[in-house]
């Protein structure tokens, strides 16, 4: 059992858009791939997730959002999650994000931008890349 | 962070120690056996409760209730939900939270969401210790939600003081066949759902079942109750607190803590029996010629089984002779 720790993984829905599609589709391919999924629903503050992230010990956190709210939002989440001593977990995003946003939220600390199109495969092969091991 | 900070940690109630103890405690790893063994002396203060019952009986919404009541009631809330492993893939979706988000920014709960990882029971093989590192926390009540009820739901009665059992109006079948596990289960049962038709009749059988069942002191209390509205759920709450104050006072107290310390032991060491044995016996590759022969039908599996509890009996005498520990070497 020790040796064979599955990858946590947060997958959460900020801000008002009901839309949650492509988050379970996510949700689902990254369970299918052996992993743990914390799905939390639709409508989430960013202190929310920030305080899901923390109570689950998760390694990755997947944001979905299709308002056009990511940068009001995302920023947030990330304070949110610095606050709670948060620092070590690899973020991702996806849903409708205009190319011209994806350098700037790259530099908020999001590793990955998955626009429409985006195979499961991409998805699971990037947390795997890069999701943080624990001892 | 190293056990001794970890330790530290949990115990001053810090949110970020807690939650990485508990990924240690679940993993079973050297270090999160070395956080038990320092935190099991400081637990015992939190009341422990298990929410049971089959898929869709409304287990995450009633624990969802069940916690808003104590909130009120001035207590703290530890929970730990557990969900099932695909068997297949061993991952996960667990998705009890979205049932009790608004308890994610209250200071005063903290939820923990559980898989199986595919042991023996529903339950998590190691949710007894996630439930004892929120003890050690402070919690004043620590809940936990198991997977649905099945034949193994006797073990969910290992992780807490008081097992609750939800059930459903138009469950009838279903109660009929939990018969012979049920009385060992459940010291509380609630007819969840009770807004829709036939909850006296659930109530009723229920009541029947007990009335055939071999009772210790403590007769189960049946309740009806309708989580989504809270309906019910104060005496549900008065009912688990009656329990508790019965095992902390009653004679039958300290029968049923040894007890339940029995079970625990009992359901571990069977666990970590289990899987230690497969190992051996699939490394010495005992098993796989069995598979051969018994697939070929030139032997039966009834005489396998046997043979391979022998060959993993050697291989452990072997073992103990090759390499003395201080224990066998006393002897």
């Amino acid at each position: 059992m020790a040796n064979q720790r599955p990858i946590r993984v947060l997958i959460a829905k900020p801000g008002l858009d009901g839309h949650d599609r492509g988050a379970k589709v996510v949700a689902r391919a990254l369970r299918d791939a052996g992993m743990e999924v914390i799905y939390t629903g639709i409508r989430q503050t960013p202190g929310m997730i920030a305080e899901a992230a923390l109570q689950e010990d998760v390694q990755v956190v997947g944001l979905s959002i299709l308002s056009g709210a990511h940068l009001e939002l995302f920023p947030r989440v990330i304070e949110e999650l610095k606050s709670r001593g948060v620092d070590d977990v690899l973020l991702f995003c996806g849903g409708i994000i205009p190319h011209e946003d994806i350098g700037t939220i790259e530099t908020l600390g999001f590793k990955g931008v998955f626009g429409p199109g985006t195979t499961t495969t991409d998805i699971i092969e990037f947390v795997r890349a890069h999701a943080p091991v624990r001892a | 962070m190293q056990a001794a900070e970890l330790v530290e940690g949990v115990l001053a109630g810090n949110r970020r120690a807690l939650a990485r103890a508990i990924s240690h405690v679940e993993a079973d790893s050297p270090t999160g056996r070395e956080l038990q063994r320092a935190l099991y002396p400081r637990t015992g203060r939190a009341q422990t409760i298990g929410i049971t019952g089959s898929a869709g009986a409304g287990k995450s919404t009633l624990v969802g209730a069940v916690t808003r009541d104590e909130r009120r009631r001035g207590r703290t809330v530890g929970i730990v939900a557990v969900d099932p492993s695909s068997p297949f893939s061993h991952g996960a979706i667990l998705g009890d939270r979205i049932r009790m988000q608004d308890l994610t920014s209250d200071p005063g709960v903290f939820l923990r969401s559980m898989a199986s990882r595919g042991n023996l029971g529903g339950l998590s093989e190691t949710a007894t210790g996630v439930v004892d590192v929120m003890d050690a926390a402070g919690y004043d009540v620590v809940i936990i939600e198991t997977v649905g009820a099945g034949q193994d739901e006797v073990e969910v009665a290992t992780a807490a003081q008081t097992t609750v059992l939800v059930t459903n109006p138009g469950a009838g079948d279903e109660i009929q066949s939990m018969k012979a596990g049920l009385m060992e289960v459940a010291q509380v049962m609630v007819v969840n759902k009770a807004d829709l038709a036939g909850a006296d009749t659930a109530v009723t059988q229920l009541r029947a079942l007990l009335a055939i069942a071999d009772l210790r002191a403590w007769r189960p209390p049946i309740l009806k109750a309708v989580a989504k509205t809270g309906e019910g759920v104060p005496e549900l709450v008065d009912a688990i607190d009656e329990h508790h104050a019965y095992l902390r006072s009653h004679e039958h107290g300290d029968r049923e803590r040894r007890e339940l310390a029995r079970k625990q032991i009992v359901a571990l060491a069977r666990a970590a029996l289990h899987r230690q044995a497969l190992e051996t016996a699939e490394h010495s590759g005992a098993l796989a010629a069995l598979v051969d022969e018994v697939a070929g039908r030139r032997r039966d599996p009834r005489s396998a089984a046997e043979i391979l509890l022998g060959a993993v009996k050697r291989e452990w005498g072997e073992a103990a002779l090759a390499e003395p520990t201080p224990e066998n070497a006393a002897r």
